[in-house]
């Protein structure tokens, strides 16, 4: 649940491997079946969501959402009234009438008001901490992957060299419990070797402006976060990738480029890492949801202001309007990220353009 | 007497595994300037092993034990392709001799267009030509394999069998090289398509003039399209002779067995000009 | 269309069918297993069969009760009393991880049993059926995978008091058994169409022994992958959210040692002798998961596992797998080896 991915992606192969025999007439380029097929999938996928989120405060104690209300009275009545939608309150109406006004709200953009950071709207105290989520947690995954798939495909390409040693440390580094790993981290470099700071995203103080020394502040802060970000999800890419190249290295293809005369370099990145990491590409996509997880936990562990701790803050405080509208912009989030993967793999894979549904 | 391309003295593989394997045992042969020679045999009486050997395609643990394969070249120099590092190696392949593999399916990197990988073989080898020549090279190419410039952007996966298949051989003719080796290039072809494809090297032949090895198990065909055939069994040559002799009178036991185990009919033979 | 492929098929039945052994119970059980039978797996099950051990002899090996305060030996180091130091009001840290043993392997193994269920029969019944029903079942699977669980759980249970073990493994195989359900599709999608069930479908066996004979036990050797992978996931899952506190503190798993550890400052203080062995204990149980894993991975696929080992054999002979040239070496030195 950190920011470990199952290590299976060689098992994809078995669905990305259908490869139609026939010629195909006309010269589309544009995947039109397998784009309609994927949105079909998202859309369902967030109606699922804003379900599970209408359903989430109507399965809690009734009175509980009640005593939440009434502690503070200072609601405006149609903050109050909205709250009730969001919450469930509104038991006098059908539950088809309830869930149609709930999506009015959604639609409308109105997730009610936060009790916990001062009646301020819901979307106002999120969107100010996604921006510090996505930053450091989109770029310290991209790095890993980058690290890690590049790093699979030599360790592959280089089978039985001394490389090989390198799947065990890092499949250890990513069995670790990574909150362990951020507090360990803080322990040795923050507490005792004072190289930095403990937590938080900038300094005590300051205000976020684009000046060089907030950017320095914010790298400075953000470097531990990262890198235990890296080092703990690293292992699951490079696995993947190198079993993926152990795969491909068999296929008559590479053997063609060699006989060739190409260039080992060439081979190694054009034919055999190229076809191998469309298998990571997925396995990417699928575990953007884990990786989300595991944000939680660093920015509980590095008090990191984005959206996990907001997250678990709302959850201490029983602020249930903010509990919700979390939960549904990091599904979002998700969701962005597995369109954004599917583009990069129809790219990639040509294959994509005519078959899977 | 036609001069000779390739001379193979006395060149032995092993699989270096527990126990080794020799999979090719002593073989001497003498390959002459456009001719067609088959090659024939069981599975696994090394045929293969021998031709991906001579140009030291095979990886670990086959390893040559003995021997020597000096390729004469037009220019008239001699390359002992034996002793070539592994850059020199690189060079020599596919400019001197390329290879038609069996089973096009997968001898085609599937997320690359056929173009890209055809010019591959321009941009490694001939390093001097430029974008536009190389393209130009490619359409010509594809125009004479008869597949069409516009299949150019197409991918493996939207190409037939037959026509990757002759995607395969336009590759193999990018650099004119003098010898291509073919290696069971019709075998998951209809019988139809595999017709076409043999008129076409054979075609091909005559216009480019390169030499051929070709790698079948299909006897009756090698008769039909061959100027000398070898059989082998169990890493050695047991016979080579011309075509004519080969059908007429064997003299090998195993090349009898083998011509008897194939249904003689009087067919309508010459299909193909040689 | 059937009864054709029926009356073809029933004709040269004997030859196309591949040979299956009648198998003693003793045979089956033994192949069942041979997943297991290498020098990975074997090392895995043992370190998780010592934690397991250390779970149910809880009370006989701890030393003292996990919550016996004793206000006189706070946040000792290690020593001959405590062999792993005290915490901060004094209670024994080692009964405290010998106890808490029992909560993870309790919820680890729950978990991993509800979530393979599902997984085997959503995968199994996705993959074995075709059209609209294998593709909702598989859009379900995906929607499951795609929805972040972490964030799911810390809202579920936030509304509970006080969650029992069983609902919180019951949170976590719920949300957990997507992977298991993809991989499983998939591969009984190719299972499908191999000669032997179609065999099996031709000759009219019921569906119900079609699956329960021809394909689970193709599949064995996948489902234990993934309860393997769901028990590694469970078990990161149930310490984290002990360590965030989401789950209620006096029921005592390594998470929660750590909960403790890090709200009382133990790691900017350097008592490592608290948050180090909780740590270690779960990394330990995640290294044998996953060799256990890395043992079945290569049993389904052997490629993995030679493709190093036969590298390392040829260097040792001195050739070079990618070298993309082939070696030429003298007779002599072959003759010499031989």
């Amino acid at each position: 649940m950190t920011a470990v991915q199952p290590q299976m992606p060689t098992q994809d192969a078995l669905e990305v491997g259908t490869t139609a025999t026939t010629a195909v007439k006309g010269r589309s380029r544009i995947p039109w079946r397998f784009l309609a097929g994927r949105a079909a999938f998202y859309l369902f996928t967030l109606w699922a969501a804003i379900t599970i989120n209408f359903f989430l405060p109507r399965m809690m104690k009734g009175d509980a959402v009640s005593q939440y209300l009434s502690r503070n009275r200072n609601v405006s009545p149609e903050a109050a009234d909205a709250l009730r939608s969001l919450l469930g309150l509104d038991t006098d109406k059908a539950l088809l009438h309830q869930y149609v006004d709930y999506w009015g709200l959604l639609l409308r953009g109105d997730l009610g008001v936060s009790l916990l950071h001062g009646l301020r709207p819901v979307t106002e105290v999120i969107s100010q901490a996604l921006p510090w989520t996505v930053g450091l947690v989109g770029f310290a995954t991209l790095v890993s992957f980058a690290i890690g798939t590049i790093g699979g495909g030599i360790v592959g390409w280089r089978r039985g060299s001394r490389l090989d040693g390198l799947i065990p440390v890092t499949t250890f580094l990513a069995t670790i419990p990574y909150f362990w790993l951020g507090l360990l981290a803080i322990a040795v470099f923050s507490v005792n070797l004072g190289w930095f700071p403990i937590g938080k995203a900038y300094g005590v103080g300051m205000r976020p402006e684009w000046t060089a020394e907030f950017i320095g502040q914010v790298i400075h802060h953000g470097t531990l976060p990262a890198v235990t970000i890296v080092i703990a999800s690293l292992g699951g890419w490079m696995l993947g990738m190198r079993n993926m190249m152990l795969t491909v290295l068999d296929e008559d293809y590479v053997m063609v480029a060699q006989a060739k005369g190409l260039p080992n370099k060439r081979v190694l990145w054009r034919y055999a890492a190229r076809n191998a990491v469309l298998p990571q590409i997925q396995s990417f996509a699928l575990s953007i949801g884990f990786i989300v997880g595991g944000t939680i936990v660093m920015e509980m562990v590095f008090s990191y202001p984005g959206v996990g701790k907001l997250l678990l803050d709302a959850t201490n405080a029983k602020d249930y309007a903010l509990m919700q509208g979390v939960f549904l912009v990091i599904t979002l989030s998700v969701l962005v990220a597995n369109i954004l993967a599917d583009i990069a793999y129809a790219f990639l894979d040509p294959r994509t353009r005519q078959t899977e549904a | 007497m036609r001069d000779s391309l390739l001379t193979v003295r006395d060149f032995s593989v092993v699989y270096d595994v527990d126990p080794p394997v020799e999979a090719v045992k002593n073989v001497t042969l003498e390959l002459h300037r456009g001719e067609i020679l088959g090659l024939a045999g069981e599975s696994g009486c090394g045929k293969t092993t021998l031709a991906y050997g001579v140009q030291r395609l095979l990886k670990a643990p086959a390893v040559i034990t003995s021997g020597s394969v000096v390729f004469h070249d037009s220019s008239g120099e001699d390359i002992e392709v034996d002793r070539l590092d592994a850059e020199q190696m690189r060079q020599f392949r596919w400019d001197k001799i390329s290879m038609v593999f069996q089973g096009a399916m997968n001898a085609l990197n599937p997320v690359a267009t056929i173009g890209s990988q055809l010019e591959d073989v321009f941009e490694v080898h001939r390093p001097t030509m430029s974008r536009a020549e190389r393209r130009e090279a490619v359409v010509e190419l594809l125009e004479i394999v008869k597949v069409g410039r516009q299949r150019r952007r197409s991918f493996p996966h939207e190409l037939s069998g037959g026509m990757r298949q002759r995607v395969m051989i336009a590759m193999a003719l990018a650099l004119r090289p003098q010898l291509m080796i073919m290696d069971e290039p019709t075998t998951a072809l209809d019988v139809l398509v595999q017709r076409e494809i043999l008129q076409q090297i054979s075609q091909l032949r005559h216009e480019f003039g390169f030499t051929v090895v070709f790698i079948t198990h299909d006897l009756p065909l090698l008769l039909e399209i061959s100027d000398r055939i070898a059989i082998m069994r169990e890493g050695e040559i047991v016979e080579l002779d011309t075509a004519e002799r080969i059908w007429t009178s064997p003299r090998d036991d195993y090349t009898k067995t083998l011509l008897s185990s194939f249904p003689r009919l009087t067919g309508e033979r010459g299909v193909v000009v040689r | 269309m059937t009864t054709d492929l029926r009356t073809e098929r029933a004709a040269d039945l004997p030859t196309v069918r591949p040979p299956r052994p009648r198998a003693t119970f003793r045979a089956r059980l033994g192949s069942s297993f041979a997943m297991f039978r290498n020098r990975k797996s074997i090392t895995g099950l043992a370190i998780l069969g010592f934690f397991v051990l250390v779970a149910i002899l809880a009370d006989v090996l701890a030393p003292y009760s996990p919550t016996k305060v004793d206000s006189a030996a706070r946040l000792q180091p290690p020593s001959v009393e405590h062999w792993l130091g005290t915490t901060h009001l004094g209670e024994d840290v080692l009964s405290q991880v010998i106890y808490g043993t029992r909560g993870v392997i309790v919820v680890g193994f729950l978990a991993a049993i509800m979530a393979t269920i599902i997984a085997v029969v959503v995968g199994v019944v996705a993959g074995y059926l075709r059209g609209w029903r294998s593709e909702s079942l598989s859009a379900l699977t995906n929607v499951f995978l795609v929805i972040p669980g972490l964030p799911l759980i810390i809202i579920v249970a936030s509304m509970f008091d006080n969650p029992p073990l069983v609902v919180i493994a019951a949170v976590l195989g719920l949300t957990g058994w997507a992977w298991g359900a993809r991989v499983l599709r998939a591969q009984t999608m190719s299972l499908r169409n191999r000669d032997f069930i179609q065999a099996a479908r031709a000759n009219g066996e019921p569906l119900h022994r079609i699956i329960g004979k021809e394909m689970l036990p193709n599949l064995m050797a996948l489902i234990a992958a993934s309860f393997v992978g769901t028990v590694t996931a469970a078990i990161l899952g149930l310490t984290t959210l002990s360590y965030i506190g989401v789950i209620p503190v006096n029921t005592y798993n390594w998470g929660t040692i750590l909960n403790w550890a890090s709200a009382q400052g133990a790691f900017r203080q350097n008592q490592w002798w608290w948050f180090m062995p909780p740590g270690l204990c779960i990394a330990a149980i995640g290294v044998a998961l996953s060799l256990i894993n890395f043992g079945i991975d290569e049993y389904v696929n052997p490629r993995l596992r030679s493709a190093g080992e036969r590298a390392r054999a040829m260097r040792k002979r001195g050739l070079d797998v990618n070298d993309p040239v082939t070696a030429v070496r003298p007779a002599t030195s072959a003759q010499e080896r031989a």
